[in-house]
C-alpha cells in the first residue's frame, strides 16, 4: 500500500504525459485505414530513409565500438600525467547537444571550414564534406566515441591482465591475443554500449537537422511529413517504425547482458 | 595496477589511434572558439580578434540561456520529488507489476525524443495556455530524465543494509517519513546527486524534444543554437556555442565537484559500486 503511494506520483506523470500520449500516438494512423502502419514498408521514399538510416548507424556503430575500444584499451592500462584531464575531454562531447556536433561539422568541412582551404592549397580545389554522407557519418561517430570510450575504458581498468601477460610470455600473436583476450573481456560492454549507440544514432535528430544533409535519415523525413506536410498520421507512423526498432534493439541487447540505459543526442 | 611493465609500453596502433581520437574531439572544439572570437572566419585569425560576435548573440539569444538553467534545474526538482519515492518502492517491491512499470518507466529514453514530442503535441496540443508555457517543454524533459533518476536511486534503495537500517528505525517506533527523510535519503544521498547531475545534463542539453514542442517565446538554449546555425552567419553560431561552453561547462563542473565531494564525505558506500 505504502509502495503503491510512493509509486503513484511517477505513474500519474508517466501515464499523463508519455503512455496516454503514446496511445494516442499509436492509435493515429488507424484513421487513415490500417495500410498507413506499414507505409514505411510499402511506399520506397519511405523505406529509402528508413533503410540509409539503419546503414548509416550500423556503420557508425561498428566505427565507434571498434576506434573505442582501441582508446579503451590504451587509457585503461596506463596511469600517466594528465590521463585523468584526457579522458575528461574525450568524454566532454557527451554533455553537447546534437546540434553543436552537427555544427562542428559545417565549421570544419563547409564551404568557409579550414579543410576546404587545406585541399585549395593543396589541390587547388575547395573539397567540401559537410554536406553529404561522409559529414553526417562524421558528425554521428562524434558524438558516439564519448560513451564508448568511457564505457570500454572503465572494463579495461578492470580487466585481468595477467592473462594476456602469460599468452604474451608463450609467444602468442598479436591477433591472438586480440581474439582470445582482448574480444572476450570487451565483448559483452561491445555489445550493451553498441545497441545504445545505433539506438542514438537511429534517433538522433538534432545533429541531422543541423546539417540538412541530402542523405536523408529517418527522424527528419519524420520532422518533414509533420511540419512541411502537416501529415500527422504519417509522421505518428513513421515514429511508431523507428520507435520499436529501436526499443527492440536496446531490449535484445539487454536480454543478453548489460543493463546500462542511453541518451539520446 | 599489478601487472607487470612488459608490453606496455610498445602499443603504436592504440598510442596512434588515441592520439588520432584525441584530435577529432578537440580541433572542432578549438576550431569554434576561435571562429566565435574572429573577425571574419573566411579569412581566419589574421582578421583580429573580436568580442563583437559574443555580443550580440547575448543580445539576440541571451535569455535562452538562463531559461535553459532554469528549465534544468526546475527537471532536477520534480525528477527529486516524483522520482526519489518510486525508486524505493520499486527497489522494495518484488511483484510483476512493479518490474513492468520499470520497463515502462525507460521507454521515454528507448523511443526516439521525436516520437514522444508528436504524442505530446496531439495529447495537449489545443490546452493553448498549456501549450506555449515552458511546462509543455518541461513535462517532456520530465518523462525523458525520469528513469535515469529512478534507476540511479532505485540501486542505491537496493542495498541489503539499507533494509536492516530502516527496520532498526521500525522498531524504535520511527514513523514512515521520519525514517524515509532521515534514514533512507540521506543514505543514498550520493546516488540521489548523481541522478541529479544526469538529469540536469540531459535537460539543458536536450533538443530532440525540445524542438518540437517548443514555442518562439519558449526557446531554450539548444534551440536557440538550432536558430542561429540556420539563420545567421557562422561567427554568431560560433559565438553562441561558445556562449553554450562558458555558461553550462562550469555549472556541470561545479556540480561534478559537489558530487564527488559528497561522496567523499559520504564515506565508503558498502553498496554496489557504478
Amino acid at each position: 500500500m505504502l509502495l503503491a503511494a510512493c509509486a503513484a506520483p511517477a505513474a500519474v506523470v508517466f501515464a499523463a504525459f508519455w503512455l496516454l500520449p503514446m496511445v494516442q500516438l499509436v492509435l493515429l494512423p488507424a484513421g487513415t485505414g490500417a495500410a498507413t502502419y506499414i507505409v514505411v514498408l510499402t511506399e520506397p521514399r519511405y523505406l529509402q530513409s528508413l533503410v540509409q538510416t539503419t546503414l548509416l548507424s550500423a556503420l557508425v556503430t561498428l566505427v565507434s565500438l571498434a576506434v573505442a575500444a582501441a582508446v579503451g584499451l590504451y587509457l585503461g592500462r596506463r596511469s600517466f600525467a594528465g590521463r585523468r584531464l584526457l579522458l575528461a575531454v574525450l568524454t566532454l562531447p557527451l554533455s553537447f547537444p546534437g546540434v553543436i556536433v552537427g555544427f562542428f561539422v559545417i565549421l570544419v568541412g563547409g564551404r568557409q571550414g579550414p579543410f576546404a582551404d587545406l585541399t585549395e592549397a593543396l589541390a587547388g580545389e575547395r573539397i567540401t564534406f559537410a554536406y553529404g554522407v561522409t559529414g553526417l557519418f562524421l558528425a554521428y561517430v562524434y558524438f558516439s566515441l564519448p560513451r564508448a570510450i568511457a564505457s570500454f575504458t572503465a572494463v579495461v581498468e578492470r580487466m585481468e591482465h595477467e592473462l594476456e601477460e602469460a599468452a604474451r610470455s608463450l609467444g602468442a600473436r598479436r591477433w591472438h591475443i586480440v581474439r582470445d583476450v582482448w574480444w572476450p573481456a570487451l565483448q559483452p560492454t561491445a555489445l550493451a554500449v553498441g545497441a545504445i549507440l545505433f539506438a542514438t544514432a537511429m534517433g538522433a535528430f538534432g545533429t541531422a537537422f543541423t546539417l540538412a544533409s541530402r542523405y536523408e535519415v529517418l527522424p527528419i523525413t519524420i520532422y518533414n511529413e509533420f511540419t512541411n506536410y502537416a501529415n500527422f498520421a504519417l509522421a505518428a507512423s513513421l515514429s511508431i517504425a523507428l520507435g520499436l526498432m529501436t526499443w527492440a534493439v536496446l531490449f535484445i541487447a539487454r536480454r543478453f547482458g548489460g543493463a546500462a540505459i542511453g541518451a539520446g543526442a | 595496477m599489478t601487472a607487470g611493465q612488459r608490453g606496455r609500453v610498445d602499443a603504436p596502433v592504440l598510442l596512434a589511434i588515441t592520439v588520432a581520437v584525441t584530435l577529432f574531439t578537440v580541433l572542432p572544439m578549438l576550431v569554434s572558439v576561435t571562429a566565435g572570437v574572429t573577425h571574419n572566419f573566411s579569412r581566419g585569425l589574421a582578421s583580429g580578434l573580436t568580442t563583437r560576435w559574443i555580443e550580440e548573440v547575448w543580445a539576440l539569444y541571451g535569455s535562452t540561456a538562463w531559461r535553459s538553467v532554469l528549465l534544468a534545474l526546475a527537471c532536477v526538482v520534480v525528477a527529486l520529488l516524483v522520482g526519489v519515492p518510486c525508486a524505493w518502492a520499486l527497489a522494495r517491491s518484488r511483484t510483476r507489476a512493479a518490474r513492468l512499470f520499470e520497463e515502462l518507466l525507460t521507454l521515454p529514453v528507448a523511443v526516439p525524443g521525436l516520437a514522444s514530442a508528436l504524442a505530446l503535441i496531439l495529447a495537449y496540443g489545443q490546452l493553448r495556455g498549456f501549450r506555449q508555457s515552458f511546462a509543455f517543454i518541461l513535462v517532456g524533459h520530465v518523462v525523458f530524465t525520469l528513469p535515469f533518476m529512478v534507476r540511479t536511486v532505485s540501486a542505491a534503495f537496493a542495498r541489503d543494509d539499507l533494509q536492516s537500517l530502516d527496520e532498526a528505525a521500525r522498531s524504535l517506533g520511527a514513523s514512515f517519513l521520519q525514517r524515509f527523510l532521515g534514514v533512507l535519503v540521506p543514505a543514498v544521498a550520493p546516488s540521489i546527486v548523481a541522478g541529479s547531475l544526469m538529469v540536469f545534463t540531459l535537460s539543458v542539453g536536450e533538443f530532440n524534444l525540445t524542438w518540437m514542442l517548443h514555442t518562439p517565446l519558449t526557446r531554450t538554449l539548444p534551440v536557440g543554437l538550432a536558430d542561429s546555425y540556420a539563420s545567421m552567419r557562422i561567427e554568431i553560431g560560433s559565438a553562441y556555442t561558445l556562449v553554450f561552453f562558458i555558461v553550462i561547462l562550469p555549472i556541470l563542473w561545479g556540480m561534478q565537484a559537489l558530487a564527488r565531494w559528497i561522496e567523499n564525505t559520504h564515506g565508503s558506500s558498502p553498496g554496489p559500486g557504478r
